[in-house]
């Protein structure tokens, strides 16, 4: 099972983020974990500035802007 | 092209009359609504593919360490490259100081970065002319260069909140780009995406307004108020400005009908520099991270260079 995070502070593009991914994951009947990462200590800990970000087991793969489809289906 | 647009949807299709304040308005919106819209979408598509839009984690890394005039000459040209969003201004902001940037070189970054982007400079070109644009750039250039330098005299770090010293930043691993035809094309059109679906509506309503000045506002009334002998006018422009945000794309159609009523230069610059800049929905998300005193003293910086630098033109063109 992979733990997926995303990191921003509840905007818009960071909820729609975490519902693509949830998605692509399911269509692809992959298992996954999703967390949303708010505290803004806990997100700049990853390096990231630019939200949304994205974390899959702890490997930063996505920051800034919400990640398109391809993307997240050769992450999962 | 856009102008015959204009033309044949309100005077033939509408058939509104021409010389009515209405058909003004209605050819003025449709004229740049096309054209604007598309030169958004090419411009940020041709950047995409160069993946020329930097991100401010780049920024970052290219700022620390630097000696202060060079930094804050690196943060004010990067910040005007780099299509930043005020939602993430808080990062930014920490970022910043954890990599031990000074906060003088931070504000001119934030001065500078929303003001002025690549994007708006080709648009901004090609409805007013380089010219134009050219003030504009410098305008904002050197209010973002000096801003800075004066917020530093405050020493503003005593309103710094005090969770934002501690937080540790970690090292990001970098992430794999796909630079292939076919990836180069799916990140630009990732980009014209992101970045149109997030500021259509500032660039929807700056047309309507411009529009609505285009048509209805006597230019006769223009040239008495708010020519250039006017001087109440500039600040009063700048005032107006603090209330009201959009982003730089979306001011343009407002400066362009302005400009085309006779509005003084100056004045017309100080308003656009405001609405991009100074705003209340920017300093409340500031105030995350520094306290009143401080935004309190950022917009007066602002509010004072834009009205001299208005002034400024306003002296020089007249």
């Amino acid at each position: 099972m992979k733990i997926v995070k995303v990191l921003g502070s509840g905007c818009a593009n960071c909820e729609n983020t975490a519902k693509l991914i949830s998605e692509a994951a399911k269509a692809k009947g992959v298992e996954v974990k999703i967390e949303k990462v708010e505290d803004m200590a806990q997100i700049m800990a990853y390096g990231v500035m630019s939200t949304p970000g994205v974390v899959i087991d702890e490997t930063v793969v996505h920051a800034g802007g919400i990640p398109d489809k391809a993307k997240i289906d050769s992450w999962l | 092209m856009f102008e015959q647009l204009g033309n044949f949807i309100a005077f033939q299709l509408l058939g509104l009359v021409s010389s009515s304040q209405l058909g003004a308005a209605v050819q003025f919106f449709i004229m740049d609504v096309s054209k604007i819209f598309i030169m958004l979408l090419i411009i940020i598509y041709i950047m995409g593919l160069l993946r020329a839009l930097l991100t401010p984690e780049k920024v970052r890394a290219y700022v620390r360490g630097k000696p202060k005039w060079l930094a804050r000459t690196l943060a004010i040209l990067l910040g005007a490259v780099t299509p930043f969003c005020s939602c993430s201004s808080v990062p930014l902001f920490i970022g910043f100081v954890e990599a031990g940037i000074p906060l003088g070189v931070t504000f001119s970054f934030l001065i500078a970065s929303p003001m002025i982007n690549e994007v708006a400079v080709v648009i901004l070109a090609g409805v007013l002319g380089w010219k134009l644009t050219a003030l504009y750039v410098g305008a904002g250039l050197f209010v973002a260069y000096v801003g800075g330098i004066i917020m530093e005299q405050f020493k503003p770090e005593k309103w710094v909140e005090e969770y934002v010293w501690k937080i540790q930043m970690g090292e990001m691993a970098q992430i794999k780009e796909d630079t292939s035809l076919l990836g180069r094309h799916r990140h630009a059109w990732g980009e014209v995406k992101e970045i149109v679906g997030r500021i259509w509506k500032w660039v929807f309503i700056g047309i309507a307004v411009g529009a609505a000045f285009h048509g209805f506002v006597p230019e006769s009334w223009v040239v008495a108020n708010l020519g250039g002998d006017n001087w109440l006018a500039t600040p009063l422009a700048v005032l107006m400005g603090v209330p009201l945000y959009s982003s730089a794309t979306g001011v343009i159609p407002i400066a362009e009908a302005m400009i085309g009523k006779g509005v003084a230069i100056g004045t017309t610059l100080a308003l656009m520099m405001s609405i991009a800049a100074l705003s209340l929905p920017e300093m409340l998300i500031l105030r995350k991270v520094i306290k009143w005193p401080a935004l309190a003293i950022y917009a007066s910086v602002l509010a004072v260079s834009f009205t001299l630098v208005g002034w400024a033109f306003n002296f020089i063109v007249a």
